[in-house]
């Protein structure tokens, strides 16, 4: 069964100081309701747009990015609908029905070896939004705050390229990273993003899951929507044409409440905002401007530090990850060896704490426990252990080892005492030993186990193994 | 102390006596209040007052005694055209739906030419939402004309034309969406004149259709027009469709004459029209031969779909536009409790009049999916053939003429049933709004104690030249342009 998914992203522009039409700060978050306004984002009457030069060659820049074609001419158009949120009731937005209206249309983004296009980007302003003081169930009144109204908005729609939700998953994971270099959206804010998916099997109806809150959640509301259709096709039972939403809580995707009505926006061109040219001169300084993407800085690590794909591709997942790794490089001049952590141990911190900015740790604390196990002063088992203590606490991987007594134990005489504790206790272990080499492996486990992980391997190896020859002879 | 007859003159001879001290601006803003108590119950004009005029006139005075540098339009009285916001009065576009609405800011007109001096004596009727042609359709009064007070002013500026016809202020704002200054102006015999799209910033007026509007100066003299346009150009930050042009003294070429310009009468603007304007148009047009300019009748084959071009587009703008008004965060509040958002919309937009729900209607439809083709597209390749047509024109002319309105102020109430024979009455203004090209009226005569306005319309940015071929006009023409 072939199954069709398509997305349609929006994205928030928080890179911006201000709104897309007006001077509000683009940053609403967090402020008085209704306390970042202004005659024009509330749409008073007499007031004009003024569009945001910096949000539409940021947007330019991600539709470079995205491989799109740039028309000549980008203009705006109104989509005319009645909805408390919108404070003029249209809103200010793009439209290629009767020209190429949009910043960027026709790309194409590679990942993963696969490909997807890239139907329109375009620059929108978001709503405002409605406030439901106890719940959209029960409250019988509805607040309505302004502050986010205005703020720009980029809409990423893509084809509908994909057939698994994984592929749709690493695609978004490559335009959040595109999207973090560029520095346009920082997709870890609540409400930054948010994506409608739609998916028909062959021959089927379509379906639209409208407003995920993140792009985790897309993965999971296909899995559970593919398969829910996919149950209906064993009874039988028809999948109808609808609209749904996903409800991150039960984690299934349900029948949206009210029935989208087939809406007639009545689009035209916006009169208060020329059509603006853009010109080759643009073009080329944006190119000029363009910071290295995700695809430049992943060959970078392949090429310049003999880093797998593998690892290179995770590195730059996450452009702080890759900042973060590149900041530590500098610091210590092991690629690999740096690189292991950010693969490893690191990244399962990372991913918890969502990104490696909310972590206590600096690229000088990578940098000197890398140091530290490469010196063999300390062992890689301690290592990780003082990793899961930095990243807490934010202290030097020294002072915690010093702490800790965690140096390593390539003392000889310290480390016989202790090999001939552990003799003593496995008998057994050592009557193998004997015969059998791998046993070595199992008392040397108990060593390090002991001295929790100090014990030097080599020099612990080479003692056990003179004892066995002494027992042996 | 100089005797002059402060309600009649102009602004010009008024702020020379206010900055030599040989007029006192609060004696001066005081006697027009005095006269507007007198008259306003005939004429109706003014929706409100300015209660800090007299402050103001105060403040001037001052300055003027402490010698201080003043404006151009130092202590001078203006009438604000309701639509028009000002940061401290109300601003109602004549409509209920916006009845006690005070805005924040002061639109960009204002703030300039209060920055001249001038004082703000109170805000015009209009139609509501300056949608009419006779301010008949205002929701709260018809203002009348000052020459008849059975007829119509014109509209939809009838309320700043009146208030100068009848002395009751010196200068006035209008706008002019298509023929909202010209036609009261025309119908009021006072000089009225909407200059090319971009050349006056609109933050701060209402909008009807924004791609058709302008806001733009009345008068009772071309010398004060162009006065007075000289404080309101320029580009501004906050209206991007304004031009990048340098600011002019458009007095300073003002009695250039029209010697050697070319100067054709439209045949289309011209062949329709009540006789008495018909034959008023072609005297005039001899007396700008008779001034040297040279005339020939030239024919715009386009025009006859300007009227249905104009129309389509400005209801497809205006139902867009006045879809903010729904009482949620402004305006007529009407307690949305106990409402669903669509009834609740539903409620308040009841309270738009007959002729703005018309064209929200009209608006809605044109623009709906599968006749968006069919109207608004075409209307728009129209607007392009009437531009270009125009534009070739231009090559040969410097300037057109033709009569400003097709008919004689009429009675009131007479064609208020008849909205199509309402639309026709534009025929002769809407081009100049459809292309951008400025466009005055002056005033030409008068018949059976009605004024007829000449139209006079220029290329892109050619005010200057408009302004010295009506100033050579007026200095020719004997005709009344305030009664008292």
């Amino acid at each position: 069964m072939k199954i069709n998914i398509g997305l349609e992203i929006h994205c928030q522009m928080t890179g911006l100081k201000s709104k897309l039409f007006c001077s509000c700060e683009a940053d609403y978050r967090g402020k008085q309701p209704n306390g970042n306004i202004c005659p024009i984002c509330l749409g008073l009457p007499g007031t004009l747009p003024l569009l945001n030069k910096k949000a539409l060659e940021n947007a330019l820049m991600l539709s470079l990015a995205l491989n799109c074609k740039i028309p000549d001419v980008v203009s705006f158009y109104r989509k005319n609908y009645f909805y408390p949120d919108l404070p003029k009731n249209f809103q200010i937005t793009q439209y290629n029905s009767y020209q190429i209206s949009s910043i960027g249309s026709g790309g194409t983004v590679e990942f993963d070896h696969k490909k997807v296009r890239i139907r329109r980007i375009q620059l929108e302003e978001d709503p405002g939004r409605l406030v439901y003081e106890s719940g959209i169930a029960t409250s019988n009144y509805t607040l309505v705050d302004y502050n986010r109204a205005g703020v720009a908005l980029m809409e990423i729609v893509t084809e509908p390229d994909f057939d698994d939700p994984k592929d749709v998953k690493l695609f978004l994971n490559k335009l959040v990273s595109v999207l973090e270099h560029l520095g346009t959206c920082d997709t870890k804010l609540d409400g930054a993003v948010r994506c409608d998916v739609n998916i028909s099997q062959e021959n089927k109806k379509k379906v639209e899951i409208k407003n995920v809150g993140s792009f985790k959640e897309v993965e999971k509301a296909l899995v559970f929507e593919i398969s829910r259709q996919k149950s209906f096709g064993i009874k039988g039972i028809e999948v109808k044409s609808e609209t749904r939403h996903w409800d991150d809580i039960r984690r299934i995707t349900i029948q949206s409440r009210t029935k989208e009505e087939e809406q007639d926006y009545r689009y035209f061109p916006e009169p208060d905002i020329p059509a603006a040219y853009l010109g080759n001169e643009l073009i080329n300084s944006l190119t000029k401007q363009m910071p290295e993407l995700p695809d430049a800085r992943k060959s970078r690590f392949v090429e310049n530090f003999g880093l797998s794909e593998q690892n290179a591709q995770i590195l730059i997942d996450e452009k702080d990850t890759a900042d973060f790794f590149e900041e530590s490089l500098k610091l210590y001049d092991d690629a690999k060896e740096i690189s292991n952590w950010f693969v490893t141990d690191l990244k399962v911190f990372i991913n918890e704490a969502n990104g490696i900015r909310s972590l206590k740790i600096k690229p000088s604390h990578i940098a000197e426990l890398v140091k530290l196990v490469n010196q063999s002063t300390i062992s890689r088992n301690t290592a990780k252990q003082i990793l899961q203590q930095i990243v807490k606490s934010g202290e030097m991987p020294s002072v915690v080892m010093n702490n800790l007594k965690a140096t390593k134990i390539s003392n000889e005489e310290a480390l016989i005492q202790i090999v001939d504790d552990v003799f003593a206790k496995e008998t057994i272990a050592v009557r193998d030993a004997l015969k059998n080499e791998k046993a070595i492996n199992f008392l040397l486990g108990k060593v390090i186990q002991s001295t929790r992980g100090r014990a030097d391997p080599k020099l612990t190896t080479e003692l056990i193994r003179k004892k066995i020859a002494s027992i042996s002879t | 102390m100089i005797t002059m007859d402060l309600l009649t003159s102009s602004a010009a001879d008024i702020v020379t006596q206010i900055k030599k001290g040989y007029v006192s601006t609060e004696e001066y803003i005081a006697k027009i209040f005095d006269h507007i108590k007198k008259v306003e119950s005939n004429v109706h004009a003014y929706i409100s007052l300015n209660d800090l005029a007299i402050e103001r006139a105060r403040e001037v005075d001052s300055a003027v005694k402490r010698g201080e540098k003043l404006g151009k339009l130092a202590g001078i009285a203006i009438a604000v055209k309701d639509n028009i916001c000002t940061s401290n009065m109300k601003t109602t576009c004549a409509s209920k739906i916006l009845e006690h609405y005070i805005p924040p800011y002061n639109a960009t007109v204002i703030e300039m030419l209060e920055r001249e001096g001038a004082i703000i004596i109170g805000k015009t009727n209009l139609d509501e939402f300056a949608m009419g042609t006779t301010t008949e359709f205002s929701r709260f009064k018809e203002t009348r004309n000052p020459w008849d007070i059975e007829r119509v002013p014109g509209g939809s500026s009838g309320g700043s034309a009146a208030s100068l016809a009848a002395g009751e202020t010196t200068l006035a704002l209008g706008s002019d969406t298509g023929g909202s200054i010209r036609c009261p102006a025309s119908f009021c015999s006072v000089v009225g004149l909407k200059p090319t799209y971009g050349l006056v910033s609109r933050f701060g007026l209402v909008s009807f259709a924004n791609s058709l509007e302008l806001i733009g100066p009345m008068c009772r003299s071309v010398y004060d027009t162009a006065l007075m346009l000289n404080c309101i150009t320029g580009r501004d930050s906050m209206d991007h469709t304004t031009l990048d042009v340098d600011t002019k003294d458009y007095t300073a070429t003002i009695t250039q004459g029209v010697k050697g310009l070319k100067i054709g009468l439209v045949r289309e603007m011209i062949s329709d029209v009540d006789e008495h304007v018909s034959k008023t148009i072609h005297d005039a047009a001899s007396k700008f031969e008779s001034l040297g300019a040279n005339l020939n009748e030239v024919s715009i084959d386009s025009l006859q779909y300007a009227l249905a071009s104009y129309y389509t587009i400005a209801m497809a703008e205006a139902s867009s536009n006045l879809a903010r008004y729904d009482g949620v965060r402004y305006g007529i509040d009407m307690g949305p409790e106990g409402f669903e958002w669509n009834s609740y919309y539903t409620k308040v937009r009841s309270n738009f009049g007959d002729v703005v729900k018309r064209r929200i209607i009209i608006g809605t439809y044109v623009l709906s999916s599968g006749y968006y083709g069919k109207y608004y597209l075409k209307a728009q390749k129209v607007r392009t053939l009437i531009k270009q047509e125009f534009a070739s024109l231009f090559k040969t002319y410097d300037l057109l003429i033709a009569p400003t309105m097709p008919i004689l102020p009429f009675k009131i109430g007479e064609k208020t049933m008849d909205p199509l024979h309402m639309y026709m009455t534009d025929i002769d203004t809407v081009a100049a709004n459809l292309i951008g090209i400025p466009s005055i009226s002056i005033p030409c005569a008068f018949t059976d104690g009605l004024p007829i306005g000449l139209q006079i319309m220029g290329d892109h940015l050619s005010e200057e030249l408009l302004i010295r071929a009506a100033y050579a006009f007026e200095e020719i023409t004997d005709v009344k342009k305030v009664i008292v």
